[in-house]
């Protein structure tokens, strides 16, 4: 870059690195493109969030109460309607939701960015990758303040998360951001081809909750079944579901306690040793990465017809 | 002289959908219907600039000038070839397309800043510039949905041409803003070119191109067609736009108008100010064809001296050769080289019929002391 200066000798352009545009940029230009414009990422990210907010005066309150609305409807469905008997229900449900609301919240909004954004995209040029990247960072920030919720939470009625685990944390959440973002990227750019995309999408994740165990128990519920049918490993194909019971084992912590209604045991969670969450996690990131690698290489493919479909 | 940009057999296809099936049951269900037709919008497109350089870009509407120009910022994608760029690029394709409404001015300039490459620092340092540059001082905290579209163009240009990139790319946007700030904008491109900066300019104003760049660049149809010289470029530009005029008056078949030779009497074109300037000009035209005569004169570096009232020189052309005298009874013009570009035109503001750039260059001898490009002879009292 050029130094802001004037006087003819400023520059030497000979020695300056030369960018290539070309029919298709290799995997590891698109990489340091992507890279290079961070700073385009985060600008995008903090535009989005006073956009969404402004004028409003609650401002941020209100990224809150949707989850926490959530929270209080599957906590007197599951706990106190249909008595489940899980102690400290709200602490199981808030550790699976924040995995989930994280997830969700950008993958269903994905669908429109290269859309919503047309003209933007035909304009100006920049990795359009970062569109969906910046709609997944803002859901990384409603994360970090649902994830202080928590923690604030936990303080406050004195529930301890498990202390030896929670250096797993980071090494799950990124594996879930690879997750959300390689699916955002690829769903951005397959909305611009296939606009049905944008309601199916809604459609698979409804079911794609389900089949996550947020709201049940996995090893109470459906484990036993599963297993019978030989089923259990389909199961744990979802990646997020080891995302969501890793956050559990971390902030639930207890693998198996006593009924609240029947006084019998319950098994919550899997009874794994610290050292499988970790090799679990670490296996899930090095798909996630690769996976990422994978969506990027794909919106190359894909965006070089988006004008004649925009 | 390093080369700034490099285009190398570039092309760029588009699909073209007739019938749009977008949704997922259409596409299932009429797997191949609506035809899809590949429009070649650049083909095989090689030229340079290399740093320090003007280029201008003319062509017609249509004529793939756009698309070159988003394919060289990376806006699109070429479908084969490749572009090498060294030094960093801002472009002016759409003014203010990056902005986001609900925003302030303020925050739109980092924001774009952004969006073109710059960092938050280097927007730092020239933010006070670029809002000087904008005159939007007093708007600068406004949300920029309440911009008007001049305000909001002279923002987003401030913005481009404040972050001192070493390549400028200008699409048509000095069409933009009134007479004061496009002045402004043509200013701070000959600042850019002074301080040796690289400048990309497409333009349909030939006048622009002729005072603003070194060399020009003619696109027909997505091919690149000249090359060169401004003015040879120009004359291209020109005569492709006379092949394909439709012929006003009589319908399908065009008037086949030349303008031949262009001799002096004297046999020379040194010309002595003051003294009568005689020109005759050899018009063949196919068949009886009314028109008007058009003389346009311009400086060695491009600056327009005249160019005649179309309207006070009618001309009736008969089938065959025509000689028609151009006189000026005393030639005001002071010591220099003058380029006579002659024309002939169906209408006042129609069709050209034929054109002729640098029909003739005229060598001007004068012995007083005034200087510039005419005599005034202002009388001065006391």
């Amino acid at each position: 870059m050029s130094e802001p200066s004037t006087g003819v000798e400023r520059r030497h352009l000979d020695d300056a690195p030369v960018r290539v545009v070309s029919a298709r940029d290799p995997l590891r230009v698109r990489l340091t493109n992507l890279l290079a414009r961070r700073e385009l990422l985060t600008g995008l990210i903090f535009s989005d969030i006073r956009i969404k907010y402004k004028g409003s005066a609650l401002g941020l309150v209100w990224s809150m109460l949707s989850p926490a609305l959530t929270l209080a409807t599957y906590f007197l469905v599951f706990s106190v309607f249909l008595k489940n008997g899980i102690p400290n229900f709200v602490v199981y449900l808030f550790s699976g939701l924040i995995v989930w609301n994280m997830f969700q919240s950008a993958v269903s909004s994905s669908t429109g960015v290269i859309v919503d954004r047309a003209g933007l995209v035909k304009k100006v040029s920049f990795p359009r990758e970062i569109l969906a990247l910046s709609n997944v960072g803002a859901s990384v920030i409603y994360f970090g303040i649902q994830l202080g919720v928590l923690a604030a939470f936990l303080a406050v009625v004195g529930h301890a998360p498990a202390w030896g685990f929670l250096w797993i944390l980071p090494i799950s959440f990124l594996a879930l951001y690879l997750l959300t973002a390689s699916i955002s990227i690829v769903m951005s750019a397959v909305t611009v081809y296939l606009r049905d995309v944008r309601h199916l999408m809604e459609v698979v994740l409804q079911l794609w909750f389900w089949v996550s165990p947020v709201v049940y128990s996995y090893e109470n519920s459906i484990a036993a079944t599963l297993h019978s049918h030989g089923l259990a490993n389909f199961y744990f194909l979802n990646p997020v579901t080891l995302i969501i019971l890793t956050f559990q084992r971390i902030f639930y912590v207890a693998t198996t306690v006593k009924s609240t209604t029947t006084g019998a045991t319950l098994h919550i969670l899997p009874t794994w040793p610290m050292s499988t969450y970790f090799y679990l996690n670490l296996g899930l990131l090095a798909i996630m990465a690769l996976v990422f690698l994978v969506s990027v290489t794909i919106f190359g493919r894909l965006e070089g017809n988006f004008e004649s479909e925009l | 002289m390093v080369n700034v940009i490099e285009v190398e057999d570039v092309s760029k296809q588009f699909k073209i959908h007739h019938e749009r099936h977008q949704s997922l049951k259409e596409k299932i269900l009429h797997p191949r219907s609506g035809s899809t037709e590949v429009f070649r919008a650049l083909s095989h497109i090689n030229f340079t600039v290399s740093d320090g350089e003007t280029v201008g870009i003319l062509g017609r509407n249509g004529s793939g000038k756009s698309t070159l120009l988003k394919t060289i910022c990376g806006v699109l994608q070429p479908t084969s070839g490749e572009i090498r760029l060294r030094g960093s690029l801002a472009a002016l394709l759409e003014l203010g397309a990056g902005f986001q409404h609900e925003l302030s001015g303020r925050d739109n300039v980092y924001l774009y800043g952004s969006m073109l490459g710059f960092s938050r620092k280097m927007v730092d340092a020239i933010f006070d510039d670029v809002v000087a540059f904008s005159e939007l001082e007093q708007f600068i905290d406004t949300q920029v949905k309440f911009y008007s579209s001049g305000m909001y163009v002279r923002l987003a240009f401030a913005v481009a041409v404040n972050v001192n990139p070493d390549i400028l790319v200008v699409d048509e946007v000095l069409a933009v803003g009134d007479e004061r700030f496009q002045a402004k904008c043509i200013d701070r491109i000959r600042h850019f070119q002074r301080e040796g900066r690289s400048i990309l300019f497409v333009t349909h104003q030939a006048d622009q191109v002729r005072a603003i760049c070194d060399r020009a660049i003619v696109l027909d149809g997505g091919e690149l067609i000249a090359d060169g010289p401004v003015a040879d470029s120009l004359r291209v530009f020109r005569e492709h736009l006379l092949g394909d005029a439709p012929a006003p008056g009589a319908p399908g078949a065009p008037v086949d108008v030349h303008i031949d030779a262009v001799t002096s009497p004297t046999g020379s074109f040194l010309v002595r100010h003051g003294t009568p300037l005689h020109l005759d000009v050899d018009v063949t035209s196919e068949r009886a064809v009314s028109g008007f005569f058009l003389l346009e004169v311009f400086t060695r570096g491009g600056l327009l001296v005249s160019r005649s009232d179309v309207q006070a020189s009618p001309v009736s052309l008969v089938p065959g050769t025509n000689r028609i005298a151009v006189e000026v009874a005393e030639l005001p013009l002071l010591d220099g080289v003058y380029e006579v570009n002659l024309g002939v035109v169906d209408r006042p503001g129609g069709s050209v019929l034929a054109w002729r750039e640098q029909a003739a260059t005229l060598q001007v001898s004068y012995d007083g002391r005034a200087s510039g490009v005419i005599e005034l002879t202002p009388a001065i009292r006391q």
